[in-house]
């Protein structure tokens, strides 16, 4: 059922690392963040740090009264060394999905010098405190069992940049399996997603997303994907990853 | 055995580190998850690995591996041979598959417990 003229189209980023993951820019910070991606007209945003929630809040502060959504969102590496995306309704849900993975994560400290300073900002971009828990590790979580819990906390669960012949559910299992319960796929800046259903053809099931995968500033916003939805809401988001009541995710550019 | 003992010996080709040579080898480790080789991996072992990502630097530091072998003429990615030379971690390729290079370095002498 199409709704037509009711529908608006939302522009959408929805994997950008802060400075809290080990890998990104330390210059990825809450205001700089939000300014990055209302320089590049996106709507909508998700923030998902390695295996870590703790700078969404920020995040979503910062970005209060601007007219942008900021989703909290998290990237949990699997048992199998697979990214998986969680996207969440509201910031309690995320939390909880992060008490999960922490609890599941490999022990063991951070180390700065060889993997990168994890840094938890607050709305202003100033420091709070260093994270120093091993992010760039993998969870005792098997695939199923992280998708499950980010349903359980009525999450969208994305298998990201299956592009990628590194840490994706497709390079680590070789490919998606029969059955597995994902919202959508995610490719990386290297394909549109018209390239990838190409590509892919074999997973046509899935909705496909295109996402940054920002790691730096200027990253944010490149390859964004587009939605048709009533209102720039993770509900109405929900809808368009489920085909439903002519909410979608464009699938032609 | 030294690393360039087993360079010689299985005629291997040398990306990074080739001033580390001389470096002792305790143990080989086979292994294609980070996580894993940070659980299990020790001080010396040369780990044998398809990864060609980044990370297996970072991960060798972070364990004093001696070494990282990559197998089935795998080459490191741009960044990984960067940090590898920062590093000074030796990385070099075999032709061979896992099982068969394993096997001739386990006929060298080198162990795996």
């Amino acid at each position: 059922m199409h709704e037509g003229g009711d529908l608006q189209v939302l522009c959408a980023d929805f994997h950008i690392h802060t400075c809290l993951s080990p890998c990104a820019s330390l210059d990825m910070s809450p205001v700089k963040i939000v300014r990055q991606a209302r320089g590049r007209h996106l709507k909508a945003i998700a923030i998902t740090d390695h295996n870590s929630v703790e700078n969404a809040p920020a995040v979503m502060a910062a970005a209060r009264d601007v007219g942008l959504v900021v989703i909290p969102g998290i990237e949990v590496t699997t048992e199998e060394e697979a990214h998986i995306v969680g996207l969440f309704d509201e910031i309690e849900a995320a939390l909880s999905m992060q008490d999960l993975v922490y609890e599941h994560l490999l022990q063991g400290e951070n180390d700065e010098d060889l993997f990168g300073i994890q840094v938890v900002a607050n709305e202003w971009d100033e420091v709070r405190y260093i994270n120093r828990r091993l992010l760039i590790g993998a969870t005792r979580l098997p695939l199923e069992e992280v998708i499950s819990g980010i349903h359980d906390r009525g999450g969208l669960a994305v298998a990201a940049h299956i592009d990628r012949d590194a840490f994706s559910v497709t390079s680590q299992l070789g490919f998606i399996p029969q059955g597995l319960n994902l919202d959508a796929l995610e490719v990386s800046r290297r394909m549109s997603i018209k390239e990838a259903r190409e590509r892919f053809r074999e997973y046509s099931i899935f909705p496909f997303i295109t996402a940054s995968d920002a790691h730096d500033l200027e990253e944010i916003g490149m390859s964004p994907v587009r939605l048709y939805v009533k209102r720039p809401t993770m509900g109405e988001i929900k809808k368009a990853f489920a085909c439903q009541g002519g909410r979608r995710v464009c699938q032609e550019r | 055995m030294t690393l360039d003992d087993i360079v010689k010996k299985l005629d291997l080709k040398v990306r990074t580190g080739a001033s580390e040579l001389n470096r002792e080898v305790t143990r080989g480790y086979v292994s294609d998850l980070m996580s894993d080789v940070i659980a299990h991996g020790r001080e010396g072992d040369l780990w044998i690995t398809l990864q060609t990502h980044q990370n297996v630097v970072a991960v060798a530091v972070m364990k004093s591996l001696s070494g990282i072998i990559l197998v089935n003429d795998r080459e490191p990615q741009a960044d990984t041979i960067q940090k590898a030379e920062a590093e000074s971690m030796p990385i070099m390729i075999s032709g061979l598959p896992t099982f068969e290079l394993v096997g001739r370095l386990f006929a060298m002498g080198l162990l795996g417990l």
